[in-house]
């Protein structure tokens, strides 16, 4: 039976943590996700589920307690903040070359350094371009809500073990810390060992009895050798973008300019787009539920029906890049937001898509373009 | 149905609470709600404030510039949110510590001595509640009982016995609000 419950983003996830039936949580506190691990800690999930809720003694520790335990198949999580996230970087690639399911989750603050406690999105680069060394991605998932943030959670395990790949989960502060209403799933039972080689094979070192022994291991020295495993992570994304995209379309049907916007974003830019539409402005919205892979075609077509894009982020400009890559220049697209902790209002927003695009006519900038190919 | 409404004043005053009951009041009462607070370093004796939304539609930003209600409780925050009622809307306030009152007249202003009212009962930390209460009587968006059934889900178990008490200062609240009428310019503090 589902229960309907008031909670903060940061719990919301945390209860669906231990419902989503996880063996472990390894973590380091950074505000503004530190209601993670109190809650999970004062919830006692040991005598919950078995779980096990592990607060390590610095973030690189957290991430390499999540190495070992993804190495036994379990379902394992850590979270952090941007800073904490950047310490983790290196064990996040080891993660991806060692192809181990884990989840992470990100509750984005502003940055760069310390930067501030506030909301932020300034790490969709980190996110989304590797971020750590190497060729390899992230599944990543961006949840706009409070529901989304505890659904997310079993969606990422899912998703992790299906292609024995890190997921991320990139929140910010302002839907960790808001709260809102939330139906939770029922406890799912933790897997036994025997379960985990029944449900995803036998990869994982879960003590070997009669068959090969398993290495877990992101390193390869023979350089042809070393290249099949690139190529297979890769084969892994094109799966990904083919099987596992997610999308949202809001108001997008007679839309004649649309707002790209994720996570936090995304609600202040749907409240833009009713304030919008009061005014006459067909405009809509195109959120990205995930953000790697990202909805590349569907912009490539919108790109055909409407006559301008505004990309809106809590940063100074990055997904705006991959907004541009996706439209090929077909119609004029801009960033819109604020940084360094503060969050546009939808009247903000609004305005931007105005001036930058309405107003302004990117048609001056498609001319631009048309004359340069002649 | 939409009411987009924001309480701010000091931390400690009970702001998040006072927002997180009406949340739950709204639950109660079958509506969509969001609870965004102001978060980090500014709480600690400092400014604290909490934008709630109670509606019958999916709400889309929780993140507002202008609301139906601001609920007032300290000079800082009359300094920054009395532009941001809706023309039309309302402005409760409790004018302990206010020494500029509000001057806008399209928008309908009340007041609550709610610090005084709590102290007279006997609990300060009921404050929030009389504001509540003042509140509602202006705007009964929830029924009582839903505010009620909110408590019960919003309080631990151990403090269920002051409930009685809080339903009190609800209705102390209710019946004390004032009118505010536009005349004193500065109240010493």
């Amino acid at each position: 039976m589902s229960e309907l419950k008031l909670m903060k983003g940061n719990e919301a996830l945390a209860e669906a943590t231990i419902r989503a039936g996880a063996d472990a949580y390894f973590g380091y506190p950074i505000t503004p996700q530190s209601e993670v691990i109190e809650y999970l800690m004062s919830e006692r999930p040991e005598k919950r589920t078995g779980m096990v809720v592990l607060q390590a003694e610095s973030e690189l520790a957290a991430i390499n307690m999540v190495y070992g335990a993804a190495s036994t198949g379990k379902k394992v999580m850590t979270s952090s903040s941007s800073p904490g996230i950047s310490l983790k970087l290196e064990g996040i690639s080891y993660l991806a070359g060692a192809e181990l399911p884990a989840v992470i989750v990100n509750v984005v603050r502003g940055g760069p350094g310390l930067g501030t406690i506030q909301p932020s999105q300034a790490d969709y680069f980190q996110s989304v371009k590797g971020g750590g060394h190497g060729d390899y991605h992230l599944y990543v998932l961006a949840p706009s809500s409070v529901q989304e943030m505890a659904d997310f959670v079993e969606d990422a395990f899912d998703i992790a073990f299906k292609y024995r790949t890190p997921v991320l989960i990139l929140s910010d502060g302002l839907i960790g810390q808001m709260m809102e209403k939330v139906v939770l799933k029922d406890q799912q039972e933790r897997l036994t060992d025997e379960e985990v080689i029944k449900r995803y094979d036998t990869w994982a070192t879960t003590g070997k009895t009669n068959r090969e022994r398993n290495i877990i291991t992101s390193l390869d020295l023979v350089p042809e050798k070393m290249e099949a495993r690139v190529h297979k992570l890769m084969a892994k994304y094109k799966k990904m973008a083919e099987e596992d995209l997610r999308y949202e379309k809001i108001e997008c049907d007679d839309a004649e300019y649309l707002f790209v916007a994720y996570g936090s974003s995304a609600r202040i830019a749907q409240k833009a787009v009713e304030l919008g539409r009061a005014k006459g402005i067909k405009v809509g919205l195109l959120r990205p539920i995930t953000l790697f892979p990202y909805p590349k075609q569907q912009l490539f077509e919108l790109a055909d029906q409407v006559k301008g894009i505004l990309s809106v982020e809590l940063s100074a400009g990055q997904m705006v890049e991959d907004v541009k890559l996706a439209v090929e220049h077909k119609v004029p697209v801009e960033h819109f937001g604020r940084t360094g902790g503060i969050i546009h209002t939808p009247e903000e927003v609004l305005e931007a898509l105005e001036q930058k695009i309405i107003k302004n006519g990117s048609i001056r900038h498609h001319k631009t373009r048309e004359s340069s190919i002649l | 149905m939409t009411e987009e409404i924001i309480i701010a004043g000091f931390g400690g005053q009970g702001v998040l609470s006072m927002g997180k009951i009406l949340a739950y009041s709204g639950i109660m009462n079958n509506q969509e709600v969001s609870w965004m607070p102001s978060y980090g370093p500014e709480m600690r004796g400092g400014t604290a404030n909490v934008t709630v939304i109670l509606s019958d539609e999916r709400i889309s930003s929780p993140y507002l510039k202008v609301f139906d209600t601001a609920i007032i409780l300290n000079q800082q925050s009359m300094d920054k949110f009395e532009e941001s009622v809706k023309p039309g809307g309302i402005l409760l306030y409790e004018p302990q510590g206010i020494y500029q009152h509000p001057t806008r007249t399209d928008i309908n202003i009340y007041q609550i001595e709610a610090n005084k009212l709590a102290t007279e009962m006997g609990n300060k930390k009921i404050f929030n509640m009389v504001v509540l209460g003042a509140y509602l009587k202006i705007k009964p968006i929830v029924e009582l009982e839903n505010v009620l059934d909110g408590l019960k889900k919003s309080l631990p178990e151990r403090y269920h016995n002051l409930i009685p008490l809080n339903e009190k200062a609800i209705h102390v609240g209710m019946d004390n609000l004032k009118t505010k009428i536009f005349q004193e310019k500065t109240v010493t503090i």
